[in-house]
């Protein structure tokens, strides 16, 4: 009744024997090289905001981030764009990769490559697309003005040029991780009496958690740091329309440097948060599609 | 309950991968769908199942028409050929899935899902995960699986494909005791034609979409309706004869054929199973054809003897057994004779 499974035997760690190492000078002068790009690029920028945002002290600092009602409305106003954006890409990324995973349909090979399409197009271009779409001489702006619906210069805008950057996070992480298990236990459900919501929500979206969860964080930090579509769009009006890089922006334009790090502090703060989680949910995503490979042989 | 297909024809692509298909199960039968890959076994399989709908013909279970009924609306047991169980739950959860979306009380899930884990001889894995498990045992979930809600029929896709040797074996023999238990109709595909005849109490021989014979095992292997069946049922060997006044010659050797069809040409080819040849050491008339001893294999209950003819070229099989192979006292390079007991042609002789 016990068949034993053979356990898996690790190779053994490659070992360069030391006649075919680089010498040492070589191995040395490339990695201070790539670490002295690295601290000049990353680490001393990164410092310095936080250096900058609290150069007049602590209590200034928080002044800044909490006495400012501009401010508090760009950090509320990226509170809600980037969950917005993250939600209907979650939605969108969720469909995309079912139906590129699960059918084989012409236009299949169309839609891979339109999804990335946000990804090459400029930002500003994006938001001048959207301008042109509904701005008043655009395609839907009378008809929108008609009925009275605003969506540029305000929030719907801003989440629609936001959601639009950030399309393609969430379905592309999801479809690697979605071809990978395959249909197979899908399958099982719908023969086992299943519907098809009893089979997304029971079978699949357990299986692609991980996926999703680092789809959605890629996303959302794209979503928060969003400038260049967001700036055509939304007209940066302070207090209004005005979200933490554009509020940033401006402060910084106002020669409130101390103000504009304070708000950019806090948006490194969170890429910080998102690099720590990506590093943890990344593994968990890949053993997935590693452990299906594994199962499949 | 029986199964009955009907006429049912399915394309991929405009290819063609079941033609016309006819299949009887009766009720309490265990059929097996035999067939090389590519036959379309699995198509059909999903097709009764209600995972694929056909393009044209029906589907009955006794004197219901299904063929419009979802998967859901059939309640069928399906064994998947990688199992297919649900890698992040338990093996518990496995067994219950069927019987919560049937709503079953949590009570009767319990009773129902350790009555089955018992029958397997498999309670102390309840709560472990499918990852932890070896491939006979993840078979064997997801057989119970595919029966915890009762189905009206069980359908097995390559059930011990993925499975080593022993193993295979071993379940063989467990799911034909199962069956026996329980008379479930259930309809398996295979691609092995030694598991077909070993579990099965009748056989579908497939191939390219069609069906090419259909019986009990005694049948098929006996009386195969044509070369394909003949040479997909096991080793067989394949003399190249001329027609001559209603003989079929090897050489100047007649072959032991009752009747032989003529289909106008003068060539044509006879099929002889290596247990039907038997080996002489010196000629009798015209009997026997001469051939070298290649390779001895003495394991099994037969003895697996290849010989190589050198006027005809041709290499052939023959099974003895073991005292006939002491008493004739062969050796690898003999010479011997080689005659066969029984032989068969087909009239449409067509490719295989």
């Amino acid at each position: 009744m016990n068949e034993a499974e053979p356990k898996p035997v690790k190779a053994p760690a490659p070992f360069r024997p030391p006649h075919l190492q680089d010498p040492a000078w070589v191995r040395w002068t490339l990695s201070l090289l790539a670490l002295s790009i690295l601290v000049v690029l990353v680490v001393i920028p990164v410092i310095s905001v936080f250096y900058m945002a609290f150069s007049r002290g602590a209590q200034v600092y928080f002044d800044n981030l909490f006495n400012d009602p501009d401010t508090t409305h760009a950090v509320m106003l990226t509170l809600t764009v980037a969950p917005c954006a993250v939600i209907l890409n979650v939605i969108f990324g969720v469909a995309a990769a079912w139906t590129i995973s699960r059918f084989r349909f012409p236009g299949r090979t169309l839609l891979i490559t339109m999804i990335d399409i946000p990804f090459s197009i400029s930002p500003v271009v994006a938001g001048l697309m959207f301008v042109l779409l509904f701005g008043l001489g655009g395609f839907f702006g009378p008809w929108l003005r008609a009925n009275g619906i605003q969506i540029l210069f305000s929030t719907p805008g801003l989440i629609l040029a936001t959601t639009f950057v950030t399309l393609p996070f969430v379905a592309r992480e999801l479809i690697p991780v979605m071809e990978a298990i395959g249909p197979d236990e899908e399958m099982a459900a719908l023969s086992l009496g299943a519907g098809g919501w009893q089979i997304f929500w029971r079978i699949t979206l357990p299986n692609i958690r991980w996926g999703l969860l680092y789809g959605v964080i890629l996303c959302n930090a794209r979503a928060m740091g969003e400038f260049g579509a967001v700036y055509v769009v939304s007209g940066h009006i302070a207090g209004q329309t005005n979200t933490m890089p554009l509020h940033i922006e401006q402060l910084f334009q106002g020669f409130n440097s101390p103000g504009a790090f304070a708000v950019a502090s806090v948006l490194t703060l969170l890429a910080v948060v998102t690099l720590l989680l990506k590093v943890v949910v990344e593994q968990k995503a890949r053993h997935t599609i590693k452990t299906a490979a594994i199962e499949k042989k | 309950m029986s199964i009955s297909v009907k006429n049912v024809c399915k394309s991929f692509n405009r290819k063609q991968v079941l033609d016309n298909v006819t299949v009887e199960a009766p009720t309490g039968s265990l059929l097996a769908l035999l067939g090389p890959s590519g036959s379309g076994k699995t198509t059909l399989l999903r097709i009764i199942a209600g995972l694929e709908t056909a393009d044209s013909g029906t589907v009955h279970y006794q004197d219901d028409n299904v063929t419009e009924y979802t998967a859901r609306e059939r309640n069928v047991g399906f064994v998947f050929q990688h199992y297919a169980l649900f890698r992040h739950m338990t093996v518990f959860e496995n067994v219950a899935f069927g019987l919560r979306v049937r709503k079953w009380a949590e009570e009767r899930i319990r009773e129902r899902v350790f009555e089955l884990l018992h029958l397997v001889r498999l309670e102390e894995l309840a709560f472990r995960y499918p990852s932890t498990l070896s491939g006979g045992q993840k078979q064997r979930i997801a057989l119970i699986r595919a029966l915890a809600a009762q189905p009206r029929l069980l359908l097995l896709d390559e059930p011990f494909g993925a499975l080593d040797a022993k193993v295979r074996m071993e379940l063989r023999h467990w799911l034909r005791k199962f069956h026996d238990e329980f008379h479930v109709t259930s309809i398996f595909v295979t691609h092995d034609q030694e598991e077909a005849f070993e579990v099965s109490d009748r056989i579908v021989v497939m191939n390219k979409g069609r069906i090419e014979q259909d019986g009990t095992p005694g049948e098929v292997f006996e009386h195969p309706a044509n070369a394909f069946v003949m040479d997909f049922l096991g080793n067989v060997n394949i003399f190249p004869v001329r027609v001559e006044d209603g003989r079929a010659l090897l050489g100047h050797m007649a072959m032991p054929l009752p009747h032989v069809p003529s289909n106008g040409t003068d060539s044509a080819q006879v099929y002889v199973r290596p247990h039907e040849l038997d080996i002489n050491l010196t000629r009798e008339g015209d009997e026997g054809i001469e051939a070298r001893i290649v390779h001895i294999n003495p394991a099994g209950s037969m003895v697996k003897i290849r010989l190589f003819n050198d006027q005809f070229g041709l290499m052939v099989n023959v099974d003895l057994n073991p005292e006939r192979y002491t008493a004739l006292g062969l050796k690898t390079g003999d010479h011997v004779f080689i005659s066969p007991k029984k032989a068969r042609m087909f009239s449409d002789d067509y490719a295989i």
